[in-house]
């Protein structure tokens, strides 16, 4: 009888490889069979490869926690979806029905979040390029306005002077919040003065009321002292502007930047340990405004959490389509998915499970896209045992600005699947075929080959 | 078959090799391709016992075996 058969593999000896947790990493490796409950194979045999899925029930529970670690800390909390995010229309409405404002950067999320049925005044309007047409429909239906720059505080009252309308705004702030780098780019300043300058503009205008502040510091901090800083100066000039000015600041919205449990290039440590739990989050915010607010005073809080609350409830299916080995010995893994469906490729080095027991020691391997280009790289340092032809890898978390960032490029971009708290799975976004490429194409007459 | 004659290799699967110093851990089928190449035989003719000693399709020990012989000329034992 002939013997099993395993893939032939050698490895060299090398001392001190073991990591600080014990762990060999010749032999250590992810299986996942399935996504909450219904199988990777069942997924992939009704929607194809690469797929993308969203689990509702987690994006619903990730809301939940990272809502209640705030709501149970103070009590006048509201949260904002940042749409660019994931603007899928699934993905929005379900953070919508649990209690989320929509917040745009732009006059196309605009239209989207009122395309969805969300009201003009449940919308939060970021972002520095806001157009005069945008700006004037979302003036018109109440939306909360966050100013940027001085010009816009111009378009804003020029827009309601013209409309005959007093308009309530926020303006957007930035400041040294103790951390590097330093986002200066959104807002006015505070350390200089250019914010108080903001104020003081606004207060001159019969047209505009100043009834917010907004700042966004960063993006995936994970010092949770940095907010704590962020609100205790935001609180303190929110008293500067009342004391002098006589508005009323009825929101403090702090902007989003709370990381997920992703890990970031050039990082040692697991983001189960790198990454602070909410808790901490929550309770250094919700600890700055008791520290600074006046008694009795409890402006809204409002948070614009975007990563945090989406990245993990969504996977990459990927399929093994060919291997290869590099004249430096690694394996090299062509796979269907590349940085034209991971965006975030470039900063994030994912978590990577494979979809069946796989024997043999894992050796340093490569894994590429699909795409005809050097940089289409999805890891290129992880060790894996040797992969069939076929075996699916499913990465993790890419909830987080891959939907958006994702580009056309060589290849269509693939089914997204929603499986819902039932365990039905919903396509949330159709596979693209050459029509929905080419249809804001034209061919001039001349250029006809047919 | 350069270093490869030189190594002392054992029937668990660990390979020394006294110039370098340096070790290498192998399978089973990794030991049984590299006795085949220590005996000089060629790539077809070790393919050929693949076939006859494991339970295994032809397509997938010939992609196998091509891609250890690179492994093993990365490590430069071949």
């Amino acid at each position: 009888m002939k013997k099993i058969y395993e893939k032939p593999v050698i490895t060299k000896v090398e001392t001190g490889f073991m990591n600080k947790f014990g762990e060999s990493p010749l032999y250590h490796r992810k299986i996942r069979k399935d996504i909450d409950g219904v199988s990777i194979e069942e997924l992939v045999s009704r929607f194809g490869s690469p797929l993308f899925v969203i689990s509702e029930k987690q994006l619903r529970n990730k809301y939940r926690t990272i809502y209640n670690a705030f709501a149970s800390r103070y009590p006048n909390v509201q949260f904002g979806w940042s749409y660019k995010t994931n603007y899928l229309k699934a993905v929005c409405a379900v953070l919508h029905q649990e209690g989320a404002l929509a917040e745009v950067v732009s006059g196309f999320e605009y239209e989207k979040a009122r395309k969805l049925g969300i009201e003009g005044k449940d919308i939060i309007f970021n972002g520095p390029h806001k157009k005069l047409e945008d700006l004037e429909i979302a003036i018109r239906e109440g939306a909360k306005i966050h100013i940027d720059h001085f010009d816009e505080i111009l378009d804003v009252e020029k827009i309601a002077e013209r409309l005959g309308k007093t308009v309530k705004v926020a303006i957007r702030l930035n400041m040294d919040a103790g951390i590097k780098p330093q986002w200066s780019r959104f807002g006015f300043n505070l350390e200089t003065g250019q914010a108080l300058d903001a104020v003081k503009r606004i207060a001159q205008s019969s047209w505009l009321i100043l009834n917010g502040l907004h700042a966004h510091i960063g993006t995936f901090i994970l010092d949770p002292n940095a907010y704590a800083k962020e609100v205790e100066k935001m609180v303190k000039f929110a008293y500067e502007v009342e004391d002098n000015f006589g508005f009323k600041i009825e929101y403090i919205d702090i902007g989003g930047g709370i990381p997920s449990k992703n890990k970031l290039k050039g990082t040692y440590l697991p983001p189960d340990i790198s990454v602070p739990p909410i808790d901490d989050y929550a309770e250094k915010i919700t600890e700055a405004l008791y520290s600074n607010l006046r008694p009795g005073d409890f402006p809204k809080l409002i948070l614009e959490t975007g990563r945090a609350i989406v990245d993990e409830a969504e996977y990459l299916i990927t399929t093994v389509f060919a291997s290869k080995r590099l004249p430096d010995g690694r394996k090299a893994y062509i796979c269907d998915a590349g940085v034209n469906l991971l965006f975030t490729a470039f900063w994030y080095k994912f978590n990577v499970e494979i979809d069946r027991e796989v024997y043999g020691v894992n050796e340093p391997s490569v894994l590429y896209g699909p795409l005809c280009m050097n940089i289409d790289i999805i890891d290129d340092g992880i060790l894996l045992p040797p992969l069939e032809r076929g075996t699916r890898l499913i990465f993790s978390p890419v909830g987080a600005y891959n939907n958006t960032q994702w580009m056309q490029f060589i290849e269509y971009r693939p089914n997204v699947v929603m499986i819902m708290e039932d365990r039905t799975v919903e396509v949330v976004r159709e596979k693209e075929d050459l029509t929905d490429i080419e249809r804001r194409e034209r061919l001039p007459e001349k250029l006809k080959l047919l | 078959m350069g270093r490869l004659n030189q190594l002392a290799i054992n029937d668990e699967g660990f390979i020394f090799d006294p110039l370098t110093g340096e070790s290498f851990t192998v399978n089973r089928t990794g030991l049984f391709i590299i006795k085949k190449l220590k005996e000089n035989k060629s790539e077809e003719e070790i393919l050929e016992d693949m076939l006859n000693e494991f339970n295994v399709s032809k397509d997938i020990a010939e992609k196998d075996l091509i891609d250890f012989i690179q492994k093993l000329k990365s490590y430069g034992l071949v």
